[in-house]
Order: structure tokens, then C-alpha cells, then sequence
């Protein structure tokens, strides 16, 4: 059987580092390394969203065939008879690179070092540029992946190309279509979004969006935005009215 | 730019969002710029979601997000026309028309852009102006063709 005729999802067989590992037809090469206990590094990779391969790290040596090369791994397919080696010296090298250009990148960001100092690196030869001081993003589009394909409010996307590459809201203002719902906070793997809560209002800082809480009618203790009730809530056919007491008290 | 305008160029396009780009393209094409505005009735007209349409529209160096002035002045900065010399003709062209690149005169009479090569290397240093390809430039010859925009 080619492997054209392979259904998405079969079961196959696949090499990693000489050991027959079972995996699926097409899935993400890095979520089934992860799922076999494999460790790869990796910072945009999350198995709820489409990947990227924007921060370079879970770069593995595929081979098929006669030709082996270095390759991001998220965004790799696993196919029959695959063999893949995770920690081959091109690989120490160009993972150590992809390091350093982060560090050089976001060198304000704690999760970046920790991460590089585990792999051995802990310093930059590439200039790091007085904008770039602060800097904790390392524009991997995480954010707006979960916003787009998970969320679905769109509120965020990538601006501009190369280096004024940024992800921002539209015209860097308060970005209208975000609903306040944090799942950009929560999944971004350097932490550079920031949401500040006072018992009125939540506030995410990086879309300059403040949206006021509706409180629970039962304990008053605020527990969502209310845009984001009632944007949900018109998603699926309810009411505003149909979210007035918490999850704790329902 | 007033609605039915817009209307009328998403219609030409099919109200088709993979046309999204030549929509933008149209726009521009009337105001010389993409005004914020008028982008903003475009995501919702089309119901689209806002982000999207800004980031294409700021992918791209053809675009302008600022107001243009009534002429435009590109200058070819690809490796090609840099290294025969485009980086002077840039120098030359801000300081007879007191304009740094990227940004527009005062009186709103010319902007000035620089581009990362526009794929006539042969010709370089080449600048355009006003949709006009002038190939093999060099400091008299800008002279001469800014010299109707300078007098206007």
C-alpha cells in the first residue's frame, strides 16, 4: 500500500532513535513524540490548534528513504517507516542557533531562558536591539491561533512582515472583538499578554481591552466579562439573562 | 470613502473574501491610501473580522495605512538598485523636498517610499513616480523628472 492510500489516522509504525514506535498517518510528528515520552523542546506547539512551526526548536532529523534532514517536528507528518532521530549533533547545533535568536528576540522573557539554559545556552552573540529589551513575545501566533480556531472571536492577528513583524490588535488600539475570555493569557508560553482584574473590570494589556464583570446573582462574586456572555451566549441561541449566576452557585 | 463606493468594489469582487487582496487593492486605487475608516466598514460589510483585513493590508509595502500625498515617489532599494547607487538618489530626493522616506511632504504634494526591489534589476537604480518606471537614474535625471511636481 502507498502511503497516498493510507487513511489520515491509520495506525502505522514509524523509527525513533532505532525504536519502532506506533503512531497515526498524518498526525503532528512532536505530538507523537510527546505522546511516546520523547522530550523535545518547543514553545508555540499546542495539540488544540493548527501548528506553525514558528519557534523552531522541536527540530528533529527525519529520514525517508536516502535523505535525512533537519526539520521542525509540530509541523512534520508521520508517515509509515519514518525514522526520526531527536538529538543528532546538526540538531544540537541548529536548536542552540534557534536559541539564541530567541534569547536575542525576547531576551525579557524568564520561560525563554529557563528553557534555553535546560538545552546549554545561556547567552546571545546576536545583538540585541534597544526595542527589543523588554521584549517578551516571540511572535509564534499562539494568541491568535487559539483566538481564531478555538475562541473564534478573531479579535488578533499578525501585523506588518519581517522586522515589524508584531502581533498586535488592529491599529494597536483596544481590540473590539476580543470578549475578554484570557485564553490568549493562558496559553501564550512566554506570558506576555497580562490580564489585570479589579471586581469591576478585566483588563487585558497587550489588546488594551477593558471589559467590565458581570457579577453572579447569587454569591456577587464577578466571574465573567459580560461581553463574553453574551457573545457566547448569542452563539448558541441564549440570552444575557441566561448567565446571571456563576458556575459555583448553579 | 462613501458607502455605496465601497459597496460597489465588493460587489465587483463577488463579496468573495479570497478577493480580499484585489478589494484593498481597489481602494487604494481610489483614496491613494487605506484609510481606517473605511476599512473598518469593509470588515463589516463583508463580515469579516477586523484583524484579518489589517493584516494584509500591513503584510504588504504596497499599501499605505497614512495618507499619501498627490504624488507618489518609489524608489527601488533591492540590492540591484542599492548598490548602484539608489541610497544617494534617496538622499538627494528627502532633501530637495524636505521629506524623509516614508512620510509625505507638508503640503501633502509627494510621498516618498522606498521598496525592497520591484524586479527590474536591469534598469536600477529605478524609481517610480506616479505609476511611471524611470530606469537608469541618477540625480540630474530625478531633477528633471520631479521638476513639473516641484514647480506645480
Amino acid at each position: 500500500m502507498s502511503h497516498e492510500d493510507t487513511p489520515k489516522g491509520a495506525k502505522i509504525t514509524f523509527q525513533v532513535d532505532g525504536r519502532a514506535c506506533e503512531g497515526f498517518h498524518h498526525e503532528s510528528l512532536l505530538g507523537a513524540l510527546r505522546r511516546l515520552g520523547f522530550e523535545v523542546p518547543s514553545l508555540c506547539f499546542h495539540e488544540a490548534v493548527s501548528t506553525y512551526g514558528a519557534c523552531r526548536l522541536c527540530l528533529v532529523e527525519v529520514q525517508k528513504g536516502r535523505k535525512s534532514r533537519i526539520t521542525t517536528s509540530c509541523n512534520f507528518p508521520v508517515t509509515a517507516g519514518l525514522q526520526v532521530r531527536l538529538d543528532t549533533p546538526a540538531v544540537q547545533q541548529n536548536r542552540k542557533i534557534v536559541f539564541q535568536l530567541l534569547l536575542a528576540k525576547a531576551p525579557a522573557s524568564p520561560e525563554v531562558r529557563a528553557l534555553a539554559a535546560e538545552y546549554g545556552v545561556h547567552s546571545t552573540p546576536y545583538k540585541v536591539s534597544e526595542e527589543a529589551k523588554d521584549n517578551k513575545c516571540i511572535l509564534c501566533g499562539l494568541c491568535a491561533r487559539v483566538c481564531t480556531e478555538v475562541v473564534g472571536a478573531n479579535a488578533i492577528a499578525f501585523s506588518g512582515r519581517g522586522s515589524h513583524k508584531d502581533m498586535v490588535a488592529p491599529y494597536d488600539e483596544a481590540a473590539e472583538a476580543c470578549i475578554g475570555c484570557g485564553a490568549c493569557v493562558e496559553v501564550c508560553p512566554t506570558h506576555c499578554i497580562g490580564l489585570r482584574e479589579t471586581p469591576e473590570i478585566r483588563t487585558i494589556e497587550k489588546w488594551h481591552r477593558d471589559l467590565p464583570l458581570q457579577k453572579c446573582e447569587k454569591c456577587g462574586r464577578p466571574f465573567a466579562p459580560t461581553f463574553q456572555l453574551m457573545t457566547l451566549g448569542k452563539r448558541v441561541g441564549m440570552k444575557l439573562s441566561d448567565f446571571k449566576v456563576c458556575n459555583d452557585c448553579r | 470613502m462613501d458607502d455605496a463606493k465601497l459597496k460597489s468594489i465588493i460587489e465587483k469582487h463577488d463579496r468573495d473574501p479570497a478577493n480580499l487582496l484585489a478589494i484593498l487593492m481597489d481602494i487604494q486605487k481610489e483614496e491613494r491610501w487605506l484609510p481606517k475608516e473605511t476599512l473598518k466598514a469593509l470588515a463589516a460589510e463583508m463580515n469579516l473580522p477586523l484583524a484579518r483585513v489589517y493584516a494584509l493590508a500591513t503584510f504588504f509595502a504596497a499599501f499605505s495605512l497614512k495618507p499619501r500625498g498627490k504624488h507618489l515617489c518609489t524608489v527601488c532599494m533591492g540590492t540591484a538598485c542599492h548598490v548602484r547607487g539608489a541610497p544617494r538618489l534617496v538622499d538627494h530626493i528627502q532633501r530637495e523636498f524636505d521629506v524623509l522616506a516614508g512620510n509625505t511632504t507638508a503640503d501633502m504634494k509627494l510621498t516618498l517610499e522606498t521598496v525592497n526591489c520591484v524586479g527590474a534589476c536591469a534598469l536600477g537604480p529605478l524609481v517610480i513616480v506616479d505609476g511611471e518606471y524611470h530606469g537608469n537614474m541618477n540625480a540630474g535625471k530625478m531633477d528633471r523628472v520631479l521638476k513639473p511636481i516641484k514647480q506645480e
